[in-house]
């Protein structure tokens, strides 16, 4: 077995992690909603109307582009309100339960139909452009991440202890899927054996599937990988072994905010407040509720719904301090850093700190080098690359690794940064430009 | 702090734009955001949590590094001072001297180009931006005592502007703008910038240290005194005629720009920079190796042509603006090397430059300065090279599949 070391990244020691792992059961919510920009890459086309009824597992709308790509209601109900943004953009269709059981059953004789049908598909990720695949090109690899390394995740051990024989068939029908391997990274804590795993050493971004394919095997141009994780492995080998979707899942309630830090299963979908419900106060106005984890999360209100990979929500403070005065001087170790700038490092790094949402200064242009490169762990100069997004520069940008990078991938380094730039945005932008000029 | 921040709300209109006030909308924010740190939260997507850092926290920290090497260079104007006039004075009398010589430079130099930073934002419709708090303190520590204080205000100008602004503010040179500043200075008024009338104060300030020069004063430097010297021995002395030694040098104690002479204070700037992660141990250590070999070269091959190869080594990192440009100017990272190899390669020839220029050029006894400058010139390229490295791996991996 491959051991692979990692040394660039950083791991956010923040409070309120998971202590007990006991798993709290989430009542049935009066709605579920479905948000169409969770799905990168699709432009959604309505197969029901307001009105309708649907079947769990029963396709809501598919991509514009390409109709075999579906996304699936995860209950059985009728869609109450497909609610519209600027420009009539489907912002959620939101569907309400009837209590019905009523499951969309799903032929499994060919995988790749069953995947596209019932949604699943729709989970997956493909390098370059980290949109959801095309179904006409074969992945030359794929690339399974079994652990999350974000800040407060849920050690994943618990989701996979005892499913072995799900993840075998998952493995099994992703592996036909793809001219190459499909290549399992783990963490050396939950190490789940296959004819490909590799285990990662290191601090955060370790668990993202990206950063693994960066060193197991690149993405050169002209090839095409998919990227996902362990849980809809379990997810694939359910659809293969019962000819359904189990459309269930566990989110990690986190956060200093979070009372009582649980695990509480709900269905894809469900109303942020029914799952932080008794965990969260969601009516104190300085509580910032998180879909996901802090880096690469959603700010979302009590009211909205949760959003892909509906795994994790993070409940911190908004604002700490409101007017800190002279907030950049200050010699206080609670202010958190990870540089010694400021003498949050003499508590070591195994205290958890307290962060709240402020961006802490200002924009500026990138004055500090390689700041970014040390959190990422790829062969990628960043900062050349994010100049080469920028100035939208097409052969640079091919030059330097597009092709290889998601966004979340950026994420630590945008935490990280001193000029405060939205790395992210500006590389999902860089990425969904470039799609649109090459696709 | 409540009645300063009811105090900023209550006035804060005016500076809006329909405000009476609008022109200076600028300055307001950059005040507001340096008294109060902004209360922005993250975005709706994106990283939600952000680090402490920002660029007015790194910039505070590179101007406290500054800070022994500012102290001892006010001691050691004062220091030279009461040497030259043969007078014995406390330790306080001598630092108060330096300091009323030494504040007007700093407080014209800070004026001149934080006024120009201001208008700059102010046009732009940009924050204010934190460079020049260190560059505006750089300026006075790289300059002789003695320069006029219009010099460094034209200097300062030019430099912010046609260094800084036109390319787009901090972040955006290509060479750093208090080397631009002494660049000016050197080549547009050469005469009050070298040789030995310069680094020496010699005249009373705000009526402090009046007294005659001794006999056989000097206010040569020792670079300067190396640069003239003739025949095969060098012995290099302070301004009244005493031998130094590389102990005077590596504390202070000589003449020379206000903030370069002390390698010991620099030395504790360094370690500050270094421990806080601010500057690059990179460019630094391969500065420093660079200016070690160069310099060992030359002095093997020491010639009386050449008198200023007679220096050892280890003197000639601790003479002049060496220590100081490897610490404080090769390491400025907006006009340095930007990846980790490139580092080295553009640190190590600073080095180089830095002693080949000193020795082999006549006409400069000091070579710090240019070979910073000549290597900013060359940055970029020397990035362009490492990332294209990188370009041809991936190139390779793809061509290999």
């Amino acid at each position: 077995m491959n051991i692979i070391k990692l040394k660039k990244g950083y791991n956010l020691n923040l409070k309120g992690g998971i202590s007990d792992t006991s798993i709290v059961n989430a009542p049935m919510a009066q709605t579920y909603a479905i948000v169409p920009d969770d799905f990168n890459g699709i432009v959604p086309r309505l197969e029901k109307k307001e009105g309708d009824h649907v079947a769990a597992g029963e396709p809501i709308y598919h991509d514009k582009a390409c109709e075999a790509i579906k996304v699936c209601s995860p209950v059985c109900g009728t869609v109450k309100e497909v609610r519209r943004g600027e420009r009539r953009k489907i912002e959620a269709i939101v569907i309400e339960p009837d209590g019905g059981t009523e499951t969309a059953k799903i032929s499994t004789a060919d995988v790749k139909e069953a995947l596209l049908q019932s949604g699943i598909w729709a989970m997956l990720r493909q390098r370059p452009y980290d949109v959801v695949p095309s179904p006409d090109a074969t992945p030359r690899d794929i690339f399974v991440t079994c652990f999350d390394s974000a800040p407060l995740a849920a050690d994943w051990k618990l989701f996979t202890d005892g499913k072995a024989d799900l993840i075998k068939k998952g493995l099994a029908a992703l592996k036909s899927l793809t001219s190459g391997n499909v290549y399992l990274g783990c963490s050396a804590s939950n190490v789940i054996e296959w004819d490909n795993t590799v285990v990662f050493e290191g601090p955060h971004p370790a668990g993202n599937a990206g950063i693994q394919a960066a060193n197991i095997k690149p993405v050169n141009k002209g090839e095409v990988v998919w990227t996902t994780d362990i849980l809809t492995v379990i997810r694939i080998g359910g659809l293969v072994a019962n000819g359904t979707v189990d459309f269930s899942t566990v989110v990690a309630v986190t956060g200093e905010k979070a009372s009582k830090p649980q695990l509480v299963k709900c269905i894809i979908g469900a109303p942020v407040a029914s799952v932080v419900a008794g965990a969260v106060d969601a009516s104190d106005a300085n509580t910032r509720i998180i879909s996901g984890n802090v880096l690469t999360g959603t700010h979302v209100a009590a009211t909205d719904y949760i959003r892909a990979p509906y795994r994790q929500i993070t409940a911190i403070p908004n604002i700490a301090v409101e007017d800190e005065f002279m907030g950049w001087a200050s010699v206080s170790p609670k202010k958190f850093s990870i540089y010694r700038s400021f003498t949050s490092w003499l508590f070591g790094k195994g205290k958890a700190a307290s962060f709240d949402a402020k961006i802490n200064g200002g924009e500026r242009a990138i004055v500090m080098a390689g700041e970014y490169d040390r959190m990422i762990p790829m062969d990628i100069y960043a900062e050349f690359l994010l100049k080469a997004i920028i100035t939208f520069d097409i052969e640079k940008m091919e030059q330097l690794g597009i092709y290889e990078v998601a966004p979340e991938d950026f994420a630590l380094a945008e935490y990280a940064d001193t000029s405060k730039l939205e790395l992210q945005r500006i590389v999902r932008d860089g990425l969904n430009r470039l799609r649109a000029e090459m696709c | 702090m409540k009645a300063l921040r009811k105090f900023l709300d209550n006035i804060k209109p005016a500076f809006q734009p329909e405000g009476k006030l609008s022109k200076l909308q600028s300055v307001y924010d950059g005040f507001e955001s340096f008294l109060f740190t902004p209360n922005s939260t993250s975005g709706k997507t994106g990283a939600q949590i952000h680090d402490s850092i920002d660029l007015k926290r790194t910039m505070i920290i590179v101007v406290i590094a500054l800070i022994p090497a500012l102290l001892f260079g006010m001691y050691n104007v004062g220091y030279q001072h009461y040497l030259a006039i043969g007078q014995q004075t406390a330790f306080f009398d001598t630092f108060l001297y330096g300091l009323a010589a030494v504040l007007p430079s700093i407080v014209v130099s800070y004026a001149v180009g934080l006024g120009i930073e201001f208008t700059a934002a102010q046009i732009r419709g940009h924050e204010i931006n934190e460079g020049f708090l260190v560059s505006g303190l750089l300026i006075p520590l790289i300059c002789p005592i003695n320069t006029p204080l219009w010099m460094i205000a034209v200097a300062t100008a030019f430099a912010v502007i046609f260094a800084k602004e036109v390319f787009g503010g901090t972040g955006m040179n290509i060479f750093n703008v208090a080397l631009v500043t002494r660049a000016v200075l050197f080549f547009g008024y050469p005469s009050k910038m070298s040789g030995d009338a310069a680094f020496v104060s010699t005249d009373s300030v705000f009526g402090l240290g009046a007294g005659n020069l001794v006999d056989g004063y000097s206010g040569a430097t020792p670079l300067g005194q190396a640069a003239t010297n003739v025949g095969d021995t060098l012995s290099l002395t302070n301004i009244v005629g005493e031998p130094i030694s590389t102990l005077d040098a590596f504390l202070g104690l000589i003449p020379g720009s206000v903030g370069e002479t002390s390698t010991l204070c620099i030395l504790i700037g360094a370690a500050i920079l270094l421990f806080t992660g601010i500057a690059s141990w990179r460019i630094m250590l391969s500065v420093f190796a660079g200016g070690l070999v160069m310099s060992s070269v030359a002095y093997f091959f020491a010639t009386p042509a050449f008198p200023t190869s007679f220096i050892a080594p280890i003197d000639q990192l601790c003479y002049g603006g060496f220590a100081f440009a490897a610490v404080f100017m090769a390491t400025d990272p907006v006009t340095g090397a930007r990846t980790d190899l490139g580092k080295f390669i553009y640190g190590f020839l600073i080095g180089v430059f830095a002693i080949l220029i000193r020795i082999y050029n006549g006409g400069y006894p000091e070579g710090a300065m240019l070979a910073v400058l000549l290597m900013n010139a060359f940055a970029p390229t020397i990035d362009y090279c490492v990332v294209n490295a990188n370009i041809k791996r991936r190139l390779k991996r793809a061509k290999a599949q």
